[in-house]
């Protein structure tokens, strides 16, 4: 099978899911070909892509794509695959991503699986894994057209180095684009600038109503900033104010994945949890020991937010500096 | 402005999945369901559209005969016209590719959705629909203004903000805070049941995607609980590092 892994960046830069794209599509075994796609790609990303085993790369080149609009980026991915022959496209489940993948399936006439969190591949079959109702079940759906596309939950398949990268073979290719398919570009992006946000953080510190007030949340804060983590709240919190929309972990709010979610003085309540059970490890700081968040935690702590978070502020801060 | 709004039926946010016997689907005995709630943003966005340029909402679903129920809430809402397409709603390709016929039907100018539907959470029809259509789309809409055929509209990415414009038609994506959806008030609702829901028999387009199993999550197995101590604190701390590797 002949795979395209598209590689997204930002800003000039690949973003992180693009190693993870990269790593899934290695993972398929070496009996399939692995192309990587960039959109006005640089030698820079070329090589560090390389570092992750990208060894054959198509870069797309053509004005339109240095403004983002999902139709140009799905018609230009749909004219590589087919002048690949590519039977299978994987990307990204990111905000652009969920954008691009729908449309590049209706183009390729290729079933697609959303947001997956496993993903198999045996011969010419594909199947993936798909969180469905909030996190509270699991579905697995298999392609049964002959070209596939499939995006990739961020953060649940770990990118990994390869031990002796090779220099890439590339090859450009410039594709037929009009204006008339830059269907609504972006015009101006403004990014809430100094923060890290949950959506992208490797570890996230979340504030649930057992913080008691806003002026409280600089513990959550203090453990954060000591963690390199992003600030998440509840609803509850967002809904009183305490903490701008864009914090909001949960079913209404952002899903995410991190590698560690501390839930300080949160129940864990379903809507709650669907935004934040797939993350690799949780560990839940709450007076109540029979706070449903301790039914999906790893590690807790059963005692008061404002006794504990302190101490494993200070704690943390001493260990990780050793 | 001929507006289009695709509705789903989906379990209340705080069901507990049962998956059922044929282990594909979930139990639906005793599941309370409700109209998707990103959907009641997009219809309150198509009724304000419709009270600022004219025009009419038609509110469709593609589903079973319980489907009716929502299409009755869009109507006491306060749009013009149901439809039910009678068909099953597994495959996100077919619910585009009906709601893409309608459109073309009803000459739409604007087809607006919600950002997911909260049973499978697959965000994938606007840009089904939109890229069937040939029609621009920006989802996850948190603020919009048209102007004419203008229009111009934030939407959430990760860690802040785009803003986007295009032209009609076009389709679009609501997310939570585009609006304050309106409560039917109860003489809506009675005048709702005894209007007609037109109902329409699913397109011929085959699935693309077939379900191979449903699960729920592996448990994960006990979790590590413990006190308030110091020595409680210094041994989470020192799971976090040497047992789980993420600090
Ligand atoms: C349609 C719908 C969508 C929703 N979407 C979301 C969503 O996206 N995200 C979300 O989070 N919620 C969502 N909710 C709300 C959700 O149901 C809960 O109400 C919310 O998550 C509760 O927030 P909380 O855990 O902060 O507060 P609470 O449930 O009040 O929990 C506070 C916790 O703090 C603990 N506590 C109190 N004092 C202390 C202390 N001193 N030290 C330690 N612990 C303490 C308590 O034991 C308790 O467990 C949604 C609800 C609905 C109906
Ligand atoms: N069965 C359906 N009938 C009508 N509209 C639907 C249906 N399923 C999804 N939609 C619309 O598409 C949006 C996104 O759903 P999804 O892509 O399935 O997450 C929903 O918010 C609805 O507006």
């Amino acid at each position: 099978m002949t795979i395209i892994a598209f590689l997204e960046a930002q800003d000039n830069k690949l973003k992180k899911t693009a190693f993870e794209t990269l790593t899934a599509a290695r993972g398929a075994g070496s009996e399939h070909k692995v192309i990587g796609v960039l959109l006005n790609g640089t030698p820079e990303q070329m090589q560090e892509a390389a570092e992750y085993g990208l060894t054959e790369c198509v870069n797309v080149t053509h004005d339109i794509l240095n403004i983002f609009s999902p139709a140009a980026v799905a018609s230009a991915l749909a004219q590589v695959a087919e002048s690949e022959n590519a039977d299978l496209v994987l990307l990204a489940a990111t905000i652009h991503g969920k954008e691009v993948g729908p449309r590049l399936a209706v183009r390729l006439q290729a079933g697609y699986i959303p947001d997956a969190v496993a993903l198999a591949i045996s011969g010419s079959d594909v199947s993936a894994t798909h969180p469905v109702y909030a996190g509270k079940a699991r579905v697995s759906l298999k392609i049964e057209t002959a070209k596939k596309v499939v995006s990739l939950r961020p953060n649940v398949f770990t990118a990994k180095k390869v031990d002796a990268p090779a220099s890439p073979v590339a090859r450009s290719f410039a594709p037929s684009l009009g204006t008339g398919d830059a269907k609504a570009p972006v015009s101006s992006v403004s990014r809430n600038t100094g923060k890290l946000d949950v959506a992208e953080a490797e570890i996230i510190v979340s504030g649930g109503r057992g913080l008691k007030g806003p002026e409280h949340f600089y513990l959550v804060e203090e453990l954060a900033s000591t963690l390199g983590a992003a600030v998440g709240a509840s609803r509850a919190v967002v809904d009183a104010g305490w903490r701008p929309h864009s914090e909001q972990v949960g079913q209404t709010g952002k899903t995410v994945s991190p590698n560690l979610y501390v839930a300080c003085g949160i129940s864990g309540a379903v809507q709650h949890l669907a935004g934040m059970s797939s993350s690799r490890y949780i560990l839940a700081v709450n007076k109540d020991k029979d706070a449903p968040i301790f039914q999906t935690a790893d590690y807790g702590l059963v005692g008061d937010v404002f006794e504990i978070l302190p101490k494993l502020t200070k704690k943390i801060s001493e260990t990780v500096q050793h | 402005m001929n507006i289009l709004v695709g509705i789903s039926q989906v379990p209340d946010t705080a069901t507990k999945i049962v998956i059922s016997a044929d282990g594909k689907s979930i139990d639906t005995k005793g599941v309370k369901f409700i109209l998707n709630p990103y959907d009641e943003f997009a219809i309150e966005e198509g009724l304000r559209l419709r009270e600022k340029h004219g025009g009419s909402v038609t509110v469709v679903s593609i589903g079973a005969d319980t489907a009716k129920e929502i299409l009755r809430t869009g109507l006491a809402m306060g749009a013009d016209k149901a439809v039910l397409v009678k068909g099953d709603a597994v495959d996100s390709f077919i619910v585009a590719d009906n709601l893409s016929a309608i459109a073309k039907d009803i000459s739409a100018d604007i087809v607006i959705l919600g950002r997911q539907s909260i049973d499978f959470d697959s965000f994938q029809v606007a840009p089904m629909v939109a890229e069937i259509l040939g029609w621009p789309s920006v989802t996850f809409v948190s603020s919009l203004n048209v102007d004419g055929s203008a229009i111009s509209a934030e939407r959430d990415i990760e860690g802040g903000k785009e803003s986007v414009t295009t032209s009609l038609p076009c389709v679009l994506s609501a997310q939570k805070g585009l609006n304050d959806p309106r409560y039917p008030k109860l003489p809506d609702i009675m005048k709702a049941k005894s209007k007609p829901i037109e109902e329409r028999a699913s397109s011929s387009a085959a699935p693309r995607v077939s379900v191979q199993s449903m699960e729920l999550p592996a448990a994960k197995g006990k979790g590590k609980i413990f006190g308030d101590s110091d020595q409680d604190i210094a041994e989470v701390v020192r799971l976090l590092r040497e047992e789980a590797k993420v600090i």
